[in-house]
């Protein structure tokens, strides 16, 4: 029993079979909120799914030695990662199983982005080089308000357990550490005003420039996971508890969406920061939230 | 055709990545190809992206007509585009080099070094024609892909702005212009 619920997470519900089609429509909600802010029309609603398709069927160049062999592993590492990370989401409410825990769930979040880092190195191309430095430098400017954020979270809740975190009455505490999180989500994802690792129309398409076909399919489908389980882990956070198991999937989905939507705005009202005065945002004026944040946590668990 | 192969004509009909190429162009035709995009013709609504990388493209549009200088690099990214693939040519440059005809700094027209899908007349074309032959281009690559037919050089027609009785072909009692010459 506890291993067919466990499945069925990972499979259906907020697993794959939720999340491809999922991170299919949240592509396209970007792309679209960016048309509508600009004045156009935009992409058809499938678009993301005939990109993906039509990627599908492409030639790759020819490729040989481990250079060759690890340039294809890249993606599939991070489409599995985000994909875990989606199953792992604490939606419905708990009915054993394995349950995994926040470590885990920040650990797969983090693993395309590495991948992403390796990849750009791997392809040997100048301008995925240079992508892949600045998203590393990016990595390690946002990841230390948005680990700041989660833990204190945690620490104020005294648990690492998703199931429990997910069940956070609203608290000062836990929105401040939503805030934290959404002020991140930009570069985690690398959407304006944080777009720098894939610069368009200045550093081609950074750490991706030599991919192409399939092995860029897996890359759209990874980049579209990352959206869901980054937005959704905004939604169990913010989301009320709730034990009838439709109307949390419901508010679940809803929440996301706002979530997709309000980033997206921001990414076509903003333009691209470089590197030196991102890296300046995050250390300086972000993070002292943060910190404020972890040491109010750490305050309250010793009062309590 | 089975199921696979329909959904694949299709998407790649959906779907047309751009990369652009700069041939000794004057730059026209360039500005032509990004006002497809802005907001007055929004080519993304056909699924057009201009990508970065040509390894993401299917298409190649490429301007110019062809300097000494251009043709290795227009052979260079040619090779590097992934293949199913499509070339549009934009403007008359690359079909025929227009006015810069027996200039001893070209090589061109394009089709003597890389093969043409699309030829897209105009100096420069409108956007709207641009769109028409990319969307051409994508059309010939999905069956092309599907059914191993050979290439087969496509010219779209000129598509011209809207008369507004200034030029010779309208009527003789068409207002003329009211300026007069200082």
């Amino acid at each position: 029993m506890n291993l067919t619920t466990a499945l069925a997470r990972f499979l259906i519900f907020p697993g794959l079979l939720f999340a491809v089609p999922a991170a299919w429509f949240f592509l396209w909600v970007e792309r679209k909120a960016v048309a509508l802010m600009q004045g156009r029309i935009g992409p058809p609603f499938m678009q993301p799914f005939y990109d993906f398709i039509k990627l599908l069927g492409k030639d790759t160049p020819p490729r040989s030695g481990v250079g060759g062999l690890l340039m294809k592993l890249w993606p599939l590492i991070a489409v599995s990662a985000a994909a875990g990370a989606v199953g792992l989401l604490p939606v419905l409410p708990s009915s054993g199983g394995f349950e995994g825990d926040l470590i885990l769930l920040l650990a797969l979040l983090e693993l395309p982005s590495m991948c992403i880092i390796a990849a750009g190195f791997s392809s040997g191309s100048i301008f995925g080089e240079i992508g892949s430095a600045r998203e590393a430098a990016l990595s390690v400017s946002y990841n230390v308000v948005f680990l700041l954020a989660i833990v204190s979270i945690a620490a104020s809740q005294h648990t690492f357990r998703l199931e429990a975190l997910a069940k956070l009455p609203a608290s000062p505490m836990l929105w401040l550490g939503v805030v934290a999180i959404l002020v991140c989500l930009p570069a985690k994802l690398h959407i304006n005003p944080f777009s720098l690792p894939n610069a368009e129309q200045e550093i081609y398409s950074g750490p991706m420039t030599e991919y192409a076909g399939p092995e860029l399919a897996m890359w759209e489908l990874s980049h579209g996971l990352e959206w869901v389980a980054a937005t959704g882990l905004v939604a169990t956070l913010a989301a009320p508890h709730l034990t009838l198991w439709w109307l949390a999937a419901l508010v679940f989905v809803a929440l996301s969406f706002a979530v997709v939507l309000l980033l997206s705005v921001i990414a076509a009202a903003t333009a691209r920061l470089a590197i030196d005065t991102t890296v300046r945002f995050y250390w300086q004026c972000t993070l002292i939230f943060a910190v404020l944040a972890i040491s109010s946590a750490l305050f309250m668990r010793f009062r309590s | 055709m089975n199921l696979w192969n329909r959904l694949m004509c299709y998407s790649r009909r959906r779907s047309p990545w751009l990369f652009h190429m700069n041939g000794g162009s004057c730059n026209g035709c360039d500005i032509e190809l990004i006002a497809s995009l802005t907001p007055r013709y929004d080519a993304e609504q056909l699924g057009v992206r201009l990508e970065g990388s040509p390894r993401h493209a299917d298409i190649l549009c490429i301007t110019g007509p062809v300097t000494h200088n251009a043709v290795n690099a227009i052979k260079t990214v040619y090779g590097q585009v992934c293949g199913p693939k499509a070339v549009v040519a934009i403007g008359s440059c690359p079909a025929t080099t227009n006015v810069f005809i027996d200039s001893r700094t070209l090589d061109g027209p394009l089709n003597r070094h890389i093969p043409v899908d699309v030829f897209v007349p105009g100096c420069p074309p409108r956007p709207d024609a641009i769109i028409l032959g990319v969307a051409k281009a994508a059309e010939i690559l999905a069956e092309r892909a599907a059914k191993k037919i050979p290439i087969d050089p496509v010219v779209m027609p000129l598509v011209g702005p809207p008369c507004n009785g200034a030029c010779a072909c309208s009527t003789p009692n068409a207002p003329k212009s009211t300026e007069e010459q200082p």
